[in-house]
């Protein structure tokens, strides 16, 4: 199963996040990252990611630093900031808000259905 | 083999990503990082090097919607910038030697417009510009601007004398002639000095090519976004003159000379290297401005001179023949042929004949015909005004400007029929730019010992 183009780039920010609250990280293993969670249900086009962790590295949500990486190549890592713990804690209650109100809807009486097919 | 066709790849991907104005060099190079990370987990994986830079590519996306989604975070980028972040990596970066190369330059040029009040040539805020900077205004500037590409363009030093000849000759010439008091002919040479030495800095410019059409072409190019740039700059500096002088007056003091006899000449010659340098640091970087402006002016000029015509047949009066009358007339022909110039600089000459072409030949037609009628006015009656040096330095430069259009428009026209390619234009256009250059100079060598230095 594919999940639509809207709802991947709303997704991005939380999703990318919520990884980096488990420590700091590069582009490439965040991409890595996201398919190991989802099961290789979530595509991202790689380069895409980079603007968006460049929208949150200008709105402070996280840090960057160039690094030497165990290639011996420099590498741009990514950190989150307080501000970005704060963001991460403002955008889980909003998905779970979205979430809770999906599933009162004919969201739960469709699961079954889906599980059966 | 196969490891030089992943580096190869990444090279050849990168100069790709580089072009892209909304992708910075760093971006490129984080956007590097992961075309590799990808890569090698592909080949550790069991593919092949140029299967797996392959792959890689893809997955990074399409170029064209990348840089559309780094030109949405960062829409600053889509303004070139040429001076507040070279390293950036925008394209076009200043040159840090260059740049200070220029900036000394500039400061000679201010020294040397200053070093005759050390033999008591003043410059003063209520009196007239001494007659000695008005012979030499050109050569405290120009010179330095000619230095500043013989070094740029490293030039050999057989043609470094060739190009410090007309410079010497021109001081020589201007500071040694006996001109009487007033001497109409003097304020003519000073006034066609700037333009005899501007064709000379081109020498420099041009490097040894000054015979060859395309550097003569981008010399004139240079010429109008330097106009254009100094134009700016002046602008600037008058309103930072102007609020020195509001802001030191409110405290009781009168900063009037100081802006006078120092900031101002300080900074009119300064800035005409400043210029330069910015013109040539930016000229592939930005959109040149002088052929937007012709393109806005042209139907604009086109329109008044024709209205101007239907007026004149109309109403059927004459052009009246005061004493400015031709300079006036000279002046519309001066514009009217940049119109032409910097049209023709800026044009494709691939492209097929269009209606833009078809409004030039109006334009340069109207033209002729207007100056015409005040030509034939003004030779009726030439006897009675006399052949002062004046008026034969104005007459001079409307037969030159006159025939320069004549045969541009007849250019025009064979081209627009189809007869002939658009580069005759072009190199009509150069090829007459020594003319400019001769006449300059006759006005100020010649004219001079045939009036008697009147």
């Amino acid at each position: 199963m594919n999940v639509g183009k809207d709802l991947v780039a709303a997704s991005a920010t939380p999703l990318i996040l919520a990884i980096l609250s488990e420590g700091q990280s590069y582009g490439y293993a965040i991409i890595k990252r996201v398919a190991e969670l989802s099961g290789g249900e979530l595509q991202w086009t790689d380069g895409m990611l980079y603007p968006v962790l460049h929208r949150l590295e200008r709105n402070g949500f996280v840090k960057a630093v160039w690094e030497q990486a165990e290639t011996g190549r420099q590498r741009k890592y990514y950190q989150l900031t307080d501000a970005g713990t704060e963001e991460l804690e403002s955008q889980r209650r909003q998905w779970q808000v979205v979430d809770s109100t999906l599933k009162r809807t004919l969201f739960r009486s469709l699961q079954p259905a889906l599980q059966g097919g | 083999m196969q490891r030089m066709s992943l580096e190869e790849g990444i090279a050849e991907w990168k100069s790709y990503v580089r072009r892209r104005q909304a992708i910075h060099a760093v971006d490129a190079d984080e956007l590097e990082d992961h075309l590799r990370s990808q890569a090698s987990a592909l080949v550790q994986a069991g593919l092949a090097e140029d299967e797996a830079f392959l792959i890689a590519v893809k997955r990074i996306g399409e170029l064209d919607a990348l840089s559309r989604e780094f030109a949405r975070e960062h829409s600053e980028r889509l303004w070139k910038r040429l001076v507040v972040a070279p390293d950036a990596g925008a394209g076009g970066g200043v040159d840090a030697r260059e740049a200070l190369v220029a900036v000394a330059l500039a400061a000679c040029a201010a020294v040397a417009v200053k070093l005759p009040e050390l033999f008591g040539v003043r410059m003063h805020q209520d009196q007239e510009l001494p007659a000695f900077y008005i012979r030499n205004f050109s050569l405290f500037v120009l010179p330095f601007l000619a230095i500043f590409f013989a070094w740029k363009r490293s030039l050999a030093p057989s043609a470094r004398l060739w190009l410090a000849a007309p410079f010497v000759a021109a001081a020589f010439a201007i500071n040694v002639m006996p001109f009487l008091p007033d001497a109409h002919t003097l304020r003519l040479a000073a006034l066609h000095l700037p333009l005899a030495l501007w064709l000379a800095v081109g020498y420099a410019y041009a490097a040894r090519h000054w015979r060859d059409h395309d550097q003569r072409m981008n010399y004139v190019r240079f010429s109008g976004e330097w106009f254009i740039y100094y134009a700016l700059i002046a602008f600037g500096g008058g309103v930072l003159m102007g609020l020195t002088a509001f802001i030191f007056s409110a405290i009781g003091l009168d900063p009037r000379q100081l802006l006078a006899a120092w900031i101002l000449p300080c900074g009119v010659v300064g800035a005409v290297i400043i210029a330069a340098f910015l013109v040539e640091a930016k000229q592939s970087v930005i959109e040149n401005m002088a052929p937007v402006l012709t393109l806005l002016f042209t139907p604009l000029f086109t329109l008044v001179l024709l209205a101007f015509l239907a007026t004149m047949a109309w109403t059927g009066r004459g052009v009246a023949l005061q004493r400015e009358v031709l300079i006036g007339f000279d002046l519309l022909l001066v514009v009217v042929a940049g119109l032409v110039l910097y049209a023709i600089s800026a044009r494709d000459p691939q492209k097929p004949a269009g209606l833009f072409d078809a409004l030039q030949l109006l334009l340069v037609v109207s033209a002729l015909l207007v100056d015409g009628l005040a030509l034939g006015a003004i030779a009726a009656r030439i006897s009675e005004f006399g052949w002062s040096p004046n008026k034969v330095a104005a007459l001079g430069e409307n037969l030159i400007l006159l025939v320069n259009l004549g045969w541009s428009a007849v250019l025009y026209g064979r081209f627009l029929a189809g007869r002939v390619a658009f580069t005759k234009l072009e190199r009509w256009q150069t090829a007459y730019l020594p003319v400019y250059a001769v006449w300059a100079w006759v006005v100020v060598v010649v004219f001079p010992l045939v009036f008697g230095f009147r």
